[in-house]
C-alpha cells in the first residue's frame, strides 16, 4: 500500500470508528441492503476494500450516493462492523474536497415537486453536499 | 406534565397535520408540549462520522434548552427523533466529540447528554400509557385494519434508539389497538421506503416503496400509518393503493378532536 493510500485508509477508519478487521465476510450486510441492485460496490466490499487499502475505486464510484442511510447493515451485521459508517466516511472524504459536491442548490428545482417534504431536500444535502 | 417539543422543519410546512394533531392530542392527554424557542433544523439524517461536528450542533442546542428547563424532549417526526437521539448518544458516549461540541458552543454549563429524548409514540406508551389512552377514546376505529409502517429511523440502530425490538416491534401495533383498530402485521414494516434517494434515483425509491405498500396490502391492510413525512411522501407518490396517514391524525380521530380541523 503506498503512503497516500495508507493515510487515506487511516483517516477513513478514524472518521468512521469502524474496525474492518472484525468482518467475517458473511455478506449479510449486502444481503439486507435495499440499495444492493444499484450499487457497483456493495457494503461488504466497502469493508474489504478499505481493509486492504483498495480505496481508489470506491472514491470514484456512484455507490457512494446510493446508500439510503437505512442503518439495516449496521443493525444486522453479526460482528457489529457497521459498514454504512465506512460508506459515509469514504463519501465524506470525497465531498469535503473543494468542488466535489454531489448536489448543488441549482440542481434542486428540477428534482422536486409540490408534495415533496423539506425533509427529503435537507437530508439529500446532508448526504451529498459539504 | 410539561415537556419540551422539537417540531422540525417539515412539521411546520408539508406535514402540518402531523404537528397540529400531536399538540391537540397531547392536551387531551394532559401533556403540554412547549416548543423549543428558536429551534433549528436537525438536518434530516444523522451523519455517523465522528469528525462531523457543526452538523450536529442544532440537535445539541435543542437538547441543552430542554435540560435548562429540566424537561424531557419530545419529537414526532421519525427523522428528527433519530438525529437528535443519536446526537444525544454521541454526547453521552464519545468524550472527544462532546468536548469539541462544548468547546465550540462554550455553554455556561457543559452538556453531556443529560436530557431524556422521547418519540411521541414512546411518550404515549411510557408517560401516558396505552391503557389510559384507551379510556379517553370516544370514537374507536373499530374494525379498521391498519398496517403500521416503522421504516428505518424509529428503530435503528437499536443500540441507540432503544424504542422496541428492531426486528419485531410492537409499539405502533399497541397504539393501533389502543385506538380500537386492528393491527396488520406484514413482512416489510421495518424496511426502507428509499428515503432521500427519491431525489437521486426516483426509480429505486419507487421500487422500495412499492414493495412496502404491496406487502401491507397483501396482508389485508386498508390503511397505512407512519410517523415520517418522507415515508408518507414516497409511499403515496409511488402509487400506494391504500391511503397512508400520520399516526397523530388517527389518534385525533379516536380522541374526538379531529373535527377541530387543521388550523
Ligand atoms: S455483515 Fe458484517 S461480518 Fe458480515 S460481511 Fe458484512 S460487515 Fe462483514
Ligand atoms: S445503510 Fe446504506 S449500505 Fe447499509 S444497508 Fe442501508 S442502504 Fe445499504
Amino acid at each position: 500500500m503506498n503512503k497516500a493510500n495508507e493515510n487515506l485508509r487511516e483517516e477513513i477508519i478514524r472518521m468512521s470508528g469502524v474496525n474492518p478487521k472484525k468482518c467475517m465476510r458473511c455478506g449479510k450486510c449486502s444481503a439486507t441492503c435495499p440499495a444492493f441492485d444499484e450499487m457497483e460496490y456493495h457494503p461488504h466490499q466497502f469493508v474489504n476494500m478499505v481493509e486492504s487499502g483498495d480505496i481508489e475505486p470506491l472514491l470514484n464510484s456512484d455507490s457512494l450516493y446510493k446508500c439510503l442511510s437505512c442503518f439495516a447493515c449496521i443493525e444486522r451485521c453479526p460482528r457489529s462492523v457497521e459498514p454504512a459508517k465506512l460508506v459515509e466516511a469514504v463519501r465524506l472524504s470525497v465531498i469535503r474536497r473543494q468542488g466535489e459536491n454531489h448536489l448543488t442548490a441549482n440542481d434542486i428545482p428540477a428534482l422536486i415537486d409540490d408534495e415533496m417534504p423539506q425533509q427529503a431536500i435537507v437530508s439529500a444535502f446532508r448526504k451529498y453536499t459539504k | 406534565m410539561k415537556l419540551s417539543y422539537f417540531p422540525g422543519c417539515t412539521l411546520k410546512t408539508k406535514a402540518k397535520e402531523l404537528d397540529f394533531y400531536a399538540r391537540k392530542c397531547a392536551e387531551v392527554l394532559g401533556i403540554t408540549l412547549e416548543e423549543i424557542e428558536n429551534w433549528q433544523c436537525c438536518g434530516g439524517v444523522f451523519t455517523t462520522a465522528k469528525t462531523e461536528i457543526a452538523t450536529k450542533l442544532s440537535s445539541v442546542r435543542a437538547l441543552k434548552d430542554a435540560k435548562a428547563k429540566e424537561q424531557a424532549l419530545v419529537t414526532v417526526c421519525s427523522a428528527c427523533h433519530n438525529v437528535i437521539k443519536q446526537t444525544n448518544h454521541a454526547m453521552q458516549t464519545d468524550a472527544e466529540f462532546a468536548s469539541k461540541v462544548n468547546n465550540y458552543m462554550a455553554p455556561e454549563e457543559a452538556y453531556n447528554g443529560e436530557t431524556a429524548v422521547y418519540h411521541y409514540l414512546e411518550m404515549l406508551r411510557d408517560l401516558v400509557g396505552f391503557d389510559a389512552i384507551k379510556e379517553k377514546v370516544v370514537n374507536p376505529l373499530s374494525g379498521k385494519k391498519i398496517a403500521a409502517y416503522y421504516g428505518c429511523l424509529l428503530l435503528r440502530p437499536n443500540s441507540v434508539m432503544r424504542m422496541d425490538d428492531p426486528e419485531n416491534p410492537k409499539i405502533m401495533e399497541d397504539f393501533i389497538r389502543a385506538i380500537g383498530a386492528e393491527p396488520v402485521i406484514y413482512p416489510y414494516r421495518n424496511e426502507c421506503c428509499g428515503g432521500y434517494i427519491t431525489l437521486e434515483s426516483p426509480a429505486l425509491s419507487k421500487k422500495k416503496s412499492n414493495t412496502v405498500s404491496e406487502s401491507a396490502q397483501n396482508a389485508g391492510a386498508e390503511l397505512m400509518v407512519t410517523a415520517c413525512p418522507l415515508c408518507r411522501y414516497n409511499l403515496v407518490k409511488n402509487g400506494s393503493e391504500i391511503p397512508v396517514v400520520y399516526f397523530t391524525e388517527l389518534l385525533a380521530e379516536a380522541l374526538g378532536v379531529k373535527e377541530a380541523g387543521n388550523e
